[in-house]
């Protein structure tokens, strides 16, 4: 549980740090919250040689609006973004799953950026950047990139990002007033992960789903989009047969690792459960706001 | 003649038995004030830890450790070769059986312990861990101990070759570690025979691991000049752990000096002798410098003793009305590589023939048979180091098998099997004297306060809806207090505890104890005794316990004995206090001791009540003014040797609403009803209970250790074991009766273990139960959500409208 020694490094700007990764290679990490960093290197998986903690980077911080977008600086802990009155009005939905991630402690330090960025399939913010379609702006000492959320995922611990890159600014979109959301987690207890989770967003047009998106925490090596799942759900009344033929549509795409908290079976179940169950609550919440 | 106000008043000032002043301990605890074996840092002093066997099974083809040594600040890298030469290589188990403490050649279980290394920092010996080559040749695992005997095994113990008898009589295979049986077969077979009815059932309780909130460890300080040896240690049993360092080191046990200072929780993880302890010592007396050795989560949870793993079959045979005339168990104990169990000496499955619990079974026979597999040793803990939860589940699980084969209600047939209280003390088919208990009053209480029959009703309801509700009983015997010296002794050792007494001059007191406490509150407990007993307000009586070189020898805490042993040393030492102090309050009354009569805290002439003497007063008599022929002084010291055990008991019921779509399982009511005998502070038993339960709950709900069929521990870290916050915490309501125990000097029975035994079977019961009209009778511990929900998918249970 000590890890190898390792440099520290604590840059005060954005161009520090850039300057920092690049002249340390491929043996730097960056380091933010550092609740899934550092337990790994205390298990010595990851043995970085050097460690640059992006707690001091002021252009890290912070959350604006920016017309109908909302910008989220990625150093925001998981408790800023549960208090930030911003979001609690303008999309919700983060504040709500931020209440799901561990336990007060580790949301006083876990940022949104590093359970964005790390790749871990049982994070829960992917899942939920996917149903928004948020876009992550990438910054190296070469330039900028913007990755759509969509594009970002490649596998476990694998995403868009380059080795020399931060993750500067992620984009969510404000939420329209009609908007149902949901976010349905299972989890043995408090600070684990999830067996399964779902996230659903949803509009309605005169009781019709204009729009849906559907996607799943934990039950595959990314976080995954149930696409037929949404398409089977446009453009149609969302009774209970639609329910729970999105459920089915769900689950099929679902190829979860085994452990001790289920089998392959059982969390995929779970996963289709958590889309019901997360479908009539986004449901309930798109009715009351008419 | 009732309690006068004045009299009221002093028995207020005492705080003595039976009231609920805080915890002494907490002022220390919650300001981050204690002082743990990892708190203990000496100038020099260097650190240690382990290379470990990544194999569950493999022999060790060579280890090289030239690296290592090589890392600037490593000190040492001890393997078994080095220990060797000491004959400390392999250490004995206080089972009778022999482990290694560094891997002889070969390793028999996944993060055994291979070598020692020893370097100036934490840092520097996590890195030279590293460093260390060992290769290993892997040989294949046994993980199930039903093939532990096949004649094709693999041979798990090279050293045990050609020994047909181990430490309890004849073993049947090279993987055999013993056969112990109690009760008479011959009749217990015919009953079987003859019954009108009977119901078996394969029970599994799965092997599990104690959670204190601090790991095992020890800092060893070897003094060369005048060769003697000072050890902390995270140890339950300190003054056994001096014993058995002054036996293997040749060390003058008066050399010794083992001290348990503040302990983060025990549960009987902490009773056995570890390898890090032995090498800790070793390193020191051959460095000539402290060595600290503490273990870390995984370590704890992967190599240090675990709980339970008991395949248990039950078997009950019963009459047409459902009351039970024989009980037959047979046990296939999973030991690990070495049997490192901590029972008494006789006792091999601890006191698992309290199997047949409450219940009046005239003919009883058990059969256990310890094997070896590849896995880690122990079975000592948790919240029980004897074995009798495994006893307790097998029968509150059987009698609730029995009452769905015959239809009856749960409650209804534990209520007409009850041992009636007429019937004690009771013998027990199976060798035990049960003290007292009131069984029935108990269970109607607990019947009556939760609207049982209101409960069964709704569960009827819920289930035309298809809802799963279950309403689990536990009504539990437990046999605690270990024990009569003449049955249990620990290495040779009699298990009896102590306690000494020293009155200062101006009144105040302090007491030391051969207990250790570890969460138990034995320092606000053990001081309410002795203020009730010698008069002294328990505020000004200080205990200590845990230095070996100042208190007197005792066998520690585990097992429920603290109060049952030591309490009633406290009981009858501070008698011997107020005998003597009678002696001197008659001589400064002018009367004979006769005349006199204790009244609270002081010696009164009958029927004079203002000619009185307080302890106070009476205290700095005896530093100045005893009478001839007694010497000064006022102190007292008495070793007690148990008569019998203690049996405390309890009903519990437990409700819980299962999620059909997700086999989560929510606890919506857990009542409590304990019997711990007298009382001695009820907000501290409060504590024991909650504590207790919430163990049981977890253990119920999710605790395992499984491994995979090459060996490999699975889910060896928080991440994976399973440890509920407060979120998932039920809600708990506690009750008592209290039937004293009649032969302890005050009645006292002992709590800590209750609510783990009694409550594992409660939670049990409540989720089984929640199948029973589907026909299921058992369904394996831990109930996760993923095999609840696996249960209800497979009966087609979670069908939507």
């Amino acid at each position: 549980m000590i890890p190898p020694s390792f440099a520290y490094r604590a840059p005060a700007s954005l161009k520090e740090a850039l300057a920092l990764i690049d002249e340390s290679g491929d043996d730097a990490k960056f380091l933010a919250g550092g609740h899934s960093l550092l337990p790994m290197m205390k298990f010595r998986v990851s043995e970085p040689a050097v460690l640059i903690d992006l707690g001091g980077v002021p252009e890290l911080q912070g959350i604006r609006e920016a017309g109908d977008r909302i910008h989220i600086g990625p150093m925001s802990t998981e408790n800023e973004i549960i208090g930030s009155a911003l979001l609690q009005q303008k999309c919700p939905l983060l504040p709500e799953v931020a209440r799901w991630i561990a336990d007060p402690q580790v949301r006083n330090r876990g940022t949104i950026g590093g359970d964005v960025a790390h790749g871990d399939p049982a994070n829960d913010h992917p899942a939920v950047m996917l149903a928004l379609e948020a876009d992550f702006v990438l910054r190296s000492s070469q330039g900028e990139r913007v990755v759509p959320a969509n594009e970002f995922y490649f596998g476990t611990y694998f995403t868009a990002m380059e080795a020399n890159e931060v993750l500067a600014e992620i984009r969510v979109p404000v939420l329209g007033p009609g908007t149902g959301y949901a976010y349905k987690k299972l989890k043995r207890k408090t600070g684990d992960f999830a067996i399964a989770a779902a996230c659903v967003l949803l509009t309605l047009d005169r009781g019709i789903c204009k729009r849906i998106a559907i996607t799943l925490t934990n039950v595959g090596p990314t976080p995954l989009r149930a696409s037929a799942a949404e398409q089977a759900l446009t453009g149609k009344a969302i009774d209970d047969a639609a329910v729970e033929n999105a459920a089915q549509l769900a689950m099929q795409i679902c190829d979860p690792a085994e452990d001790l908290r289920g089998d392959k079976e059982y969390k995929t179940h779970m996963a289709g459960e958590m889309v019901r169950r997360a479908i009539r609550q986004a449901l309930e919440r798109a009715k009351e706001a008419k | 003649m009732g309690i006068l106000e004045d009299q009221q008043a002093r028995i207020d000032q005492l705080g003595g038995i039976g009231c609920g002043r805080k915890r002494k301990e907490d002022a220390r605890f919650i300001q981050g004030k204690g002082n743990y074996v990892d708190d203990v840092k000496l100038p020099g002093m260097l650190h240690a830890d382990f290379v470990r066997s990544p194999y569950g099974h493999a022999r060790i083809k060579s280890i090289d450790t030239s690296k290592a040594l090589a890392l600037p600040g490593v000190r040492a890298v001890l393997t078994a070769k080095d220990l060797a030469p000491l004959k400390l290589h392999w250490m004995p188990t206080l089972a009778g059986d022999v482990q290694a403490v560094l891997a002889d050649e070969k390793v028999g279980f996944q993060y055994q312990e291979v070598a020692f290394v020893v370097a100036d920092d934490r840092y520097i010996a996590a890195d030279a861990v590293d460093l260390v080559k060992v290769e290993y040749e892997e040989l294949p695992s046994i993980t199930d101990p039903f093939h532990s005997m096949d004649p094709d095994a693999p041979v798990i113990r090279p050293d045990l070759d050609g020994k047909d008898t181990g430490a309890h009589g004849k073993r049947k295979h090279y993987n055999h570690i013993f056969t112990w049986e109690v009760g008479d077969k011959a009749e217990t077979d015919r009953v079987f025979e003859t019954a009108p009815v009977t119901v078996k059932e394969q029970i599994w309780y799965p092997r599990n691991h104690g959670m204190p909130l601090e790991t095992c460890g020890s800092v060893a300080s070897f003094d060369k000049v005048n060769g003697e040896l000072k050890v902390w240690v995270t140890s339950q049993a300190p003054h056994v752990v001096r014993t058995v360092v002054s036996l293997l080191s040749g060390l003058d046990e008066s050399k010794v000096h083992v001290v348990a200072p503040d302990i983060g929780g025990g549960f009987g993880v902490k009773v056995g002798v570890y390898p890090g302890y032995v090498c800790s010592i070793v390193a020191s007396i051959v460095l000539g410098k402290p060595v600290k050795w503490i273990e870390d989560r995984v370590e704890h949870l992967a190599a240090t003793a675990f709980g339970r793993d008991y395949h248990m079959t039950g078997e009950l045979a019963a009459d047409a009305d459902g009351r039970i005339q024989a009980a037959r168990f047979y046990v296939l104990a999973d030991h690990g590589a070495f049997d490192s169990c901590a029972d008494p000496t006789k006792w091999p499955a601890g006191f698992f023939n309290i199997c047949t619990g409450s219940y009046d079974i005239k003919a009883a026979h058990v059969t256990v048979d310890g094997v070896y597999t590849n896995k880690t040793p122990g079975g000592v803990s948790y919240r029980c180091s004897f074995r009798v939860t495994e006893g307790s589940y097998v029968i509150e699980r059987m009698i609730d098998v029995l009452a769905q084969k015959m239809g009856l209600d749960k409650a209804e047939i534990r209520l007409r099997n009850f041992i009636k209280p007429e019937q004690f003390p009771y013998q027990s088919a199976l060798g035990w004297e049960y003290d007292s208990g009131s069984y029935e009053a108990g269970l109607r209480k607990v019947m009556e306060v939760c609207d049982y029959a209101a409960l069964r009703r709704e569960q009827e309801e819920k289930r035309k809806r298809g809802e799963l509700m279950g309403i689990g009983l536990s009504t539990f015997t437990e046999i605690v207090g270990a024990g009569p010296t003449k049955i249990c002794d620990i290495l040779g050792v009699g298990m009896f505890d102590s306690c000494e007494i020293r009155i200062h001059p101006t009144g105040s007191a302090i007491a030391r104890f051969g207990t250790k406490d570890q969460g138990q509150s034995h320092r606000t407990t053990y001081a309410q005794i002795l203020a009730t007993e010698v008069g002294i307000p328990s505020e000004s009586i200080m205990i200590e316990e845990g230095d070996t070189d100042t208190a007197p020898y005792g066998l520690g805490t585990y097992g429920s004995r603290s109060t049952p042993t030591a309490g009633a040393a406290a009981a009858r030492a501070g008698r011997k206090i107020r005998a003597k102090a009678q002696k001197i309050a008659a001589h400064l009354l002018e009367v004979a001791e006769d005349d006199l009569e204790w009244d609270i805290d002081r010696f009164v002439v009958k029927g004079v009540p203002d000619q009185a003497k307080t302890m106070k007063e009476i205290a700095w008599a005896a530093y100045n003014r005893t009478p001839p022929g007694l010497e000064p002084g006022l102190e007292a010291v008495e070793y007690y040797d148990p008569p019998n055990m203690t049996y405390p008991s309890g009903a519990y019921l437990c409700v819980v609403d299962i999620d059909r779509h997700t086999g989560e399982v929510k606890v919506r009511r857990f009542y409590a009803l304990d019997d711990c005998g007298t009382r001695i502070n009820p907000m501290v038993i409060d504590g024991q209970i909650h504590g207790g339960l919430t163990e049981a709950f977890a253990v119920a709900m999710g605790q395992e250790l499984p491994y995979d069929k090459a060996g490999n521990l699975l889910g060896a870290s928080l991440l994976d074991y399973f440890v509920p916050t407060a979120v998932e915490t039920p809600r708990y309501e506690t009750d008592f009766t209290v039937t004293p125990s009649p032969h302890h000097p005050i009645g006292a029975k002992g709590v800590g273990e209750s609510p783990h035994v009694g409550g594992v079977s409660a939670f049990s019961n409540a989720v089984i139960d929640a199948f029973a009209h589907a026909g299921v009778t058992h369904l394996n511990m831990p109930y996760k959500s993923s095999t609840v929900w696996k249960t209800i998918h497979t009966l087609n249970l979670d069908q939507r409208a």
